[in-house]
């Protein structure tokens, strides 16, 4: 309980109230889905974990904007997460060390953690050549991934890359990238988006924390709780949708009035995510409410299959 | 977008180039931000040393360099027992296996303290910060209100979010001036050596900020290159000089090429590095005139203080001088992170002033963002920018209404580069030359200008010791 009690002290020296806390686990515990009776256990996961989980963070075909919508993660802040919820053991981005001395931490925590850790793929998987279009240290993302993922005790590929070849997939795709379920012949957890939402794999671990398991997922191995509705299901502008009100050019009237973007090319009709309801970054805005058409980021081949972008579907 | 609105000729409303703007200066706030505390800081300080730090005597170096809200004895003993705990733990997670004790680490414990703790503090901000592109752009990173002929944000250019977007672009730049300046200051007055390594020749920026319809003249940051290290001689750059060159890199071979005439054919095999003069690196060869140059932020700032910018010049003038030391210093490691924080300085004031601007503009009367416009059948249209990474330009060539060929110049292309057909260095090639490695099994010395770059890259750097041929490979993200 002293843990507890430091750890609400220290979110108050920075300004975050309890209450204000307790309001994001509430939220957290929504957009999981899971009963409101499950809130003050979400707060004991971040208050006070035994041993932090370790986490291992593969980066690959990818521009690391996943690793940047975590550090945009709020209650818990992202220092909570580094230095108090997790043990982020491997993460090229953030991590210190570098070459030889980044390598030896990556096989020493593997070894460590074997079968106990998380491992977080960000980007997709080169698997032409060899894999030989993407190497890190000589060695390709091909033979990594199949080195260290096995041995994870859950893959969880976030962002659209990992979880089905995203961008660096579209076509003509000359390295044959592929999401890592794909290059690898394993059932992932996916967690796409451009970037997916920072709330749904605090989501997804805190889950795998308190329930000892994944969350129930769809059959692309999305979990339910993020992925199960539609973002036109839960579009707030889905009133006007009904009604017939559309926006027909950016910047007029009815854009102005907030109508729907279906005939300016709105992808939200096509596209599964909690973009709506959770919105990004401490629930300030989503395209959609910037006025800008949902162009299905989150869907597998969203880039050949969802363009022209401004076209109706 | 940019090239796209060039192509269609299609002329922005003010107002969209305000928002356009502002996203622009958010990001070099968050960006430079980020890229000093949690991408590069840890060159520099020793976190582990912090721990030895007597927290009375932290605070009182705090309260003497900075205007930091939070300190005092009781937060930097708080913050060293955070350390202390997490330390304590085993578990070192992202600090494990770096090179704290290194020789080449120059802060006493209480700078260490100090910079520690505001490593924690920025990493929080940030995270706020991030929201000015949620304001106006949906969402960070990737907003997505960026539209051919303007913005999407119509309903977002009301009070209650311009000034939701105006109390964080100033809480952002508060830290800036109190925190993130000082501490740049204090931990470079025990690298000044550093004043002396890692330069590069050549500089190039495209400019950014248009003020008006009149490009480069309204550039906030203007356009220019500088040859030869040749500061008092600042030409106009012209985006017709651009060639890339692909020699050393990992596609099929052929002529250097302006980008509208640009091809990417990656080899069709597994691509293999070869020593000696074959192909190296994904990079192609960027060359402005034949030649290499570096972009980014010391590159826009020496075009600027070469020109003599109001704003920039004198707090380059009195950077220089709180430092003791000549304006030779700027072509350095050194140089280039302080030109980081001296553009911030700068560019997060204009983002208030922009704000500004945009009130104005509404309270006449013009709520236009976006102009209306033909896509033609065929075009050409380049698209300009200085990215707070550096130079970034696009172009593209539309033909029967499809894109014909679409080709981009981006900022870590121009300084990581390879060599070209001439053997030219790319510019952290040249940069690299020279710097002192006391621990080859350690070259933390190699990570400092690697970094100072800000590359957007994973890149290989090998540190090869002559005697026994023995490589070292240096990943810096």
């Amino acid at each position: 309980m002293g843990q507890e009690r430091d750890f609400y002290e220290r979110l108050e020296r920075k300004g975050v109230s309890r209450r204000d806390f307790m309001k994001y686990c509430t939220l957290l515990t929504a957009t999981m889905g899971l009963s409101s009776s499950f809130v003050p256990k979400i707060a004991d996961v971040f208050a006070s974990p035994a041993q932090r989980p370790p986490v291992i963070w593969l980066h690959f075909g990818e521009c690391t904007g996943c690793s940047e919508g975590l550090l945009r993660s709020m209650y818990p802040f992202i220092d909570e997460l580094v230095l108090e919820v997790l043990s982020v053991e491997y993460h090229e981005t953030i991590m210190v060390a570098a070459g030889h001395q980044a390598e030896e931490q990556l096989h020493a925590s593997v070894k460590k953690y074997d079968g106990k850790f998380i491992c977080v793929v960000e980007g997709s998987i080169p698997t032409k050549y060899n894999g030989g279009y993407g190497k890190i240290g000589g060695r390709s993302f091909l033979d990594i991934a199949k080195e260290v993922c096995p041995k994870a005790a859950a893959v969880i590929s976030i962002g659209t890359c990992a979880s089905f070849g995203g961008i660096p997939a579209a076509a003509p795709n000359p390295g044959g990238y592929k999401g890592v379920g794909d290059a690898l012949g394993i059932k992932a957890l996916n967690l796409p988006g451009c970037p997916p939402n920072p709330i749904n794999l605090v989501g997804t671990i805190v889950n795998y924390l308190l329930l000892g398991k994944l969350p129930d997922l769809d059959e692309l191995g999305r979990p339910y709780f993020a992925y199960g509705k539609t973002i036109h299901d839960q579009c707030p502008r889905r009133g006007h949708f009904e009604n017939e009100e559309f926006v027909e050019e950016f910047g007029s009237e009815e854009a102005a009035l907030g109508y729907c973007l279906y005939n300016v090319g709105c992808r939200g009709p096509e596209t599964y995510n909690n973009c709506p309801t959770a919105k990004f970054n401490d629930g300030t805005s989503w395209p959609v409410e910037a006025g800008h058409p949902c162009i299905g980021c989150s869907e597998p081949k969203f880039w050949d299959n969802f363009t022209p972008f401004y076209e109706e579907m | 977008m940019r090239a796209v609105d060039n192509a269609v000729g299609v002329k922005i409303p003010k107002n969209a180039r305000i928002i356009r703007n502002l996203l622009m200066g958010a990001q070099f706030q968050h960006d430079h931000l980020v890229h000093f505390y949690h991408l590069h800081a840890l060159d520099w300080v020793d976190i582990v040393s912090a721990l030895k730090a007597d927290p009375k005597k932290a605070a009182a170096l705090s309260d003497n360099v900075s205007n930091a809200k939070v300190g005092g004895a009781a937060y930097f003993k708080q913050v060293q027992q955070r350390l202390q705990t997490f330390v304590d733990s085993g578990q070192l997670g992202p600090f494990a296996n770096a090179y704290w004790g290194h020789s080449a680490y120059k802060l006493p414990p209480e700078a260490n303290l100090m910079a520690s703790a505001h490593y924690i503090e920025a990493l929080r901000l940030q995270s706020k910060s991030a929201r000015m592109h949620a304001v106006f752009g949906g969402k960070n990173p990737h907003p997505q209100s960026l539209v051919v002929g303007g913005v999407t944000c119509v309903k977002d250019l009301s009070p209650d979010r311009i000034a939701e977007f105006l109390y964080l672009t100033k809480e952002t730049q508060e830290f800036i001036k109190n925190v993130y300046i000082p501490d740049l200051l204090a931990v470079a007055s025990f690298y000044k050596d550093w004043g002396a390594i890692g330069g590069t020749t050549n500089f190039m920026a495209w400019g950014e900020f248009p003020q008006n319809d009149e490009e480069p003249e309204s550039l906030y940051m203007p356009r220019g290159v500088i040859k030869n290290r040749d500061v008092g001689k600042v030409m106009m750059a012209d985006q017709d000089k651009v060639t890339e060159d692909v020699t050393r890199a990992w596609y099929e071979d052929g002529p250097a090429l302006h980008p509208y005439e640009g091809e990417t054919k990656p080899v069709q095999e597994d691509p293999k590095y070869r020593p000696g003069d074959g192909k190296y690196s994904w990079f192609k060869a960027p060359r402005y005139d034949g030649e290499p140059c570096e972009v980014g932020p010391l590159a826009r700032v020496l075009v600027a203080y070469g020109k003599g910018h109001k704003d920039i010049k004198p707090v380059v003038d009195s950077v220089l001088k709180q430092l003791g030391v000549p304006v030779t210093a700027l072509f350095s490691t050194l140089g280039r992170t302080a030109a980081r924080g001296i553009e911030t300085i700068a560019i997060g004031d204009q983002v208030q002033n922009w704000t500004m601007d945009l009130i104005e503009n509404l309270k006449n009367g013009d709520t236009s963002t976006y102009e209306p416009y033909e896509m033609p059948d065929s075009a050409m249209g380049v698209g300009l920018n200085d990215v707070p990474r550096g130079s970034l330009s696009h172009y593209l060539h539309i033909e029967d209404g499809k894109i014909r060929n679409y080709q981009y110049v981006v900022p870590s292309t121009w300084n990581l580069g390879p060599r070209d057909a001439k053997g030219k260095l790319g510019p952290v090639e040249e940069a690299l030359i020279g710097t002192p490695v006391a621990d080859p099994k350690q070259p933390l010395e190699v990570l400092r200008t690697v970094h100072s770059f800000d590359p957007c890259v994973a890149c290989g750097v090998h540190v090869i010791d002559p005697d026994s041929n023995q490589v070292y490979k240096v990943k810096a993200i």
